[in-house]
């Protein structure tokens, strides 16, 4: 509780809640709502709403991932998924930063690069799936172009306008202090716009689980997509739901490793009491 | 005092000539300095005085070379300036320091770029940290600091640097009574030590008559010279003399001037 953020936060929102009570509030909220959907799934049953098969109870879902965890089939298609996400993401990344840091540095390439990303942006990436598709065959290559797509906007977007709104003031302090070119891009630019950076990443992690199931849902033979479209082809619900929630799972632990790289990075914003 | 860095000890010469600096397009541009002229000596501390909005950070803003001035142009030692160098060292309103970096690390920002050796970067930023009082916050972090601790770090920062010309804007401003007397006093300790150039900005007319070897009282805005006044008191002043009461109370009435217009 030692910085002024700190304090006004608590000012406004009240003492922070301690670790455990937090967590327990954490664990309550997944209890409670798995109570809610064992409720919804037993009324089906009970009062012969519909055939129950539609949705399964929860813990006939979980029984299911469990099964296909134990029979192994399950790790193939995480594998097949986190591979394509992971490349797909990756690239999409590598891109956006390669492109944006410039972009937000120097006016030309920002007025060279922009007009192409203003025309391309509104083009829902969903749109672009069929092409990729025409254009590089329907294996694993559209696949990951897919997500490489859809993720190099937002990223691309939160890493020039960070660069680009830098506070002017400490740049005016680091070119007095005699930081020029270089090395007033890598000691004062870039970690000035850290933030916001990691933000867009972030959106790009989220984007990528978000858009892997649908280029899944096409022409795959692997992958947590393929499971949930396989499972409606055969109505598996309980498939269609377990596959789910492993992505709702990953897709966590994605947004998960992101926060570790701020905590690490980003360390000066809310530094350790002392 | 010998050290690595730009300027060297010793200050250098600044001359402001027919400085005219207006802000917007050229069709409706409104003007914020008119016709500004100083020559600061080498080794010379000038302090700035004039309402708020009169154009003091403008002017600033102008001899550290973060913007052009309209018309005029400035010279260090003869030079016409070129853009913002390290040996115009500047403290800003704002603070300005990087977040990102503690305490000890934003003090050894421009000894680092400069190549100083680390040993004797580390000398430079205990001295300096020492000076200002803040030695036991070495490793926080800016949003640990409150807002006089941020100035002096901003201070300790100028001068690590070492620049034979620190230009500052009201570095006293967000500290209690006490310590900013403590900090006028250790500021005229190091001008007598090191004789950097100094401008000065302040809305303490106490403060300029302590420090200043000339004060510029300049009009509401636009900003231009009013009134340059030198001051002719002994190095290590005291704010209870009579000389330096009288200092006080004339340069008072001509400020008084200036702010009444800007009330009208
Ligand atoms: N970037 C800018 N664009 C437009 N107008 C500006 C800009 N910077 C300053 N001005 C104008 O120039 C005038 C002088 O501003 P400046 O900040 O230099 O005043 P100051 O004397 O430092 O005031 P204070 O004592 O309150 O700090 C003001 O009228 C202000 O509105
Ligand atoms: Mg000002």
């Amino acid at each position: 509780m030692s910085t002024v953020t700190d304090l006004v936060q608590w000012g406004l929102r009240g003492a922070p809640l301690p670790r455990r009570r937090a967590l327990a509030l954490r664990l309550g909220a997944v209890l409670a709502f798995l109570g809610l959907w064992s409720l919804a799934s037993g009324l089906v049953v009970l009062l012969g709403l519909f055939n129950p098969i539609f949705l399964a109870g929860p813990w006939r879902v979980l029984g299911k991932v469990a099964a296909l965890a134990v029979n192994g089939q399950l790790w193939g298609h995480v594998a097949a998924t986190l591979e394509r996400v992971a490349v797909g993401f990756a690239t999409g990344a590598a891109l956006a930063l390669g492109l944006g840091l410039p972009a937000g540095h120097f006016r030309l390439v920002r007025n060279l690069l922009e007009p192409i990303v203003e025309i391309l942006r509104p083009v829902p990436p969903l749109a672009m799936l069929p092409l990729f598709i025409v254009w590089v065959g329907i294996g694993e290559t559209s696949k990951i172009a897919f997500i490489t797509y859809a993720t190099f906007f937002p990223m691309f977007l939160t890493t020039v306008h960070a660069v680009q709104h830098v506070d002017p003031l400490l740049l005016r302090a680091a070119t007095s202090l005699g930081a020029r070119r270089a090395r007033l891009f890598f000691r004062v630019v870039l970690p000035a716009a850290l933030p916001e950076i990691l933000i867009g990443i972030r959106l790009g992690v989220a984007l990528s689980f978000f858009v892997i199931v649908i280029s899944e849902f096409i022409g795959a033979e692997e992958g947590l997509g393929y499971l949930i479209n396989d499972g409606r082809n055969f109505f598996l619900v309980e498939q269609m739901l377990g596959a789910a929630i492993v992505l709702g799972f990953l897709g966590y632990g994605g947004n998960g490793l992101v926060v570790l790289l701020e905590r690490r990075w980003l360390r000066w914003e809310r530094p350790p009491t002392s | 005092m010998t050290m690595a860095g730009p300027g060297g000890a010793g200050g250098a010469r600044v001359q402001i000539e027919g400085v005219h600096k207006a802000f917007g397009l050229d069709g409706r541009s409104t003007p914020a300095l008119i016709d500004v002229s100083l020559e600061v000596q080498a080794a010379e501390l000038l302090c700035l005085l004039g309402p708020s909005g009169c154009g003091k950070s403008t002017l600033l803003n102008i001899v550290a070379g973060f913007i052009p001035p309209t018309r005029g142009r400035v010279r260090v030692d003869g030079a016409p300036i070129a853009g913002p160098g390290p040996e115009r060292g500047v403290v800003f309103q704002e603070y300005a320091l990087f977040p990102w970096l503690t305490v000890a690390q934003n003090v050894e920002f421009g000894p680092r770029l400069m190549g100083v050796p680390a040993a004797r970067r580390r000398e430079v930023v205990a001295r300096y940290l020492d000076m200002v009082g803040l030695s036991e916050h070495a490793t926080k972090f800016p949003v640990q600091l409150s807002g006089g601790m941020k100035q002096r770090v901003a201070i300790a920062r100028a001068l690590a640097n070492n620049p034979s010309i620190v230009l500052m804007d009201e570095p006293f401003g967000a500290l209690d009574a006490q310590t900013r007397e403590v900090m006028q006093e250790e500021l005229s300790r190091i001008q007598r030590v090191e004789h950097k150039t100094i401008v000065f900005v302040t809305h303490s007319i106490r403060e300029a008559v302590y420090l200043a070897d000339r004060i510029v009282v300049m009009t509401s805005s636009p900003g231009r010279v009013k009134d340059v006044f030198t001051i002719k008191l002994p190095e290590a002043r005291d704010r209870f003399a009579a000389e330096f009461t009288r200092y006080e109370s004339e340069i008072t009435r001509v400020v008084k001037e200036e702010v009444a217009k800007v009330r009208e």
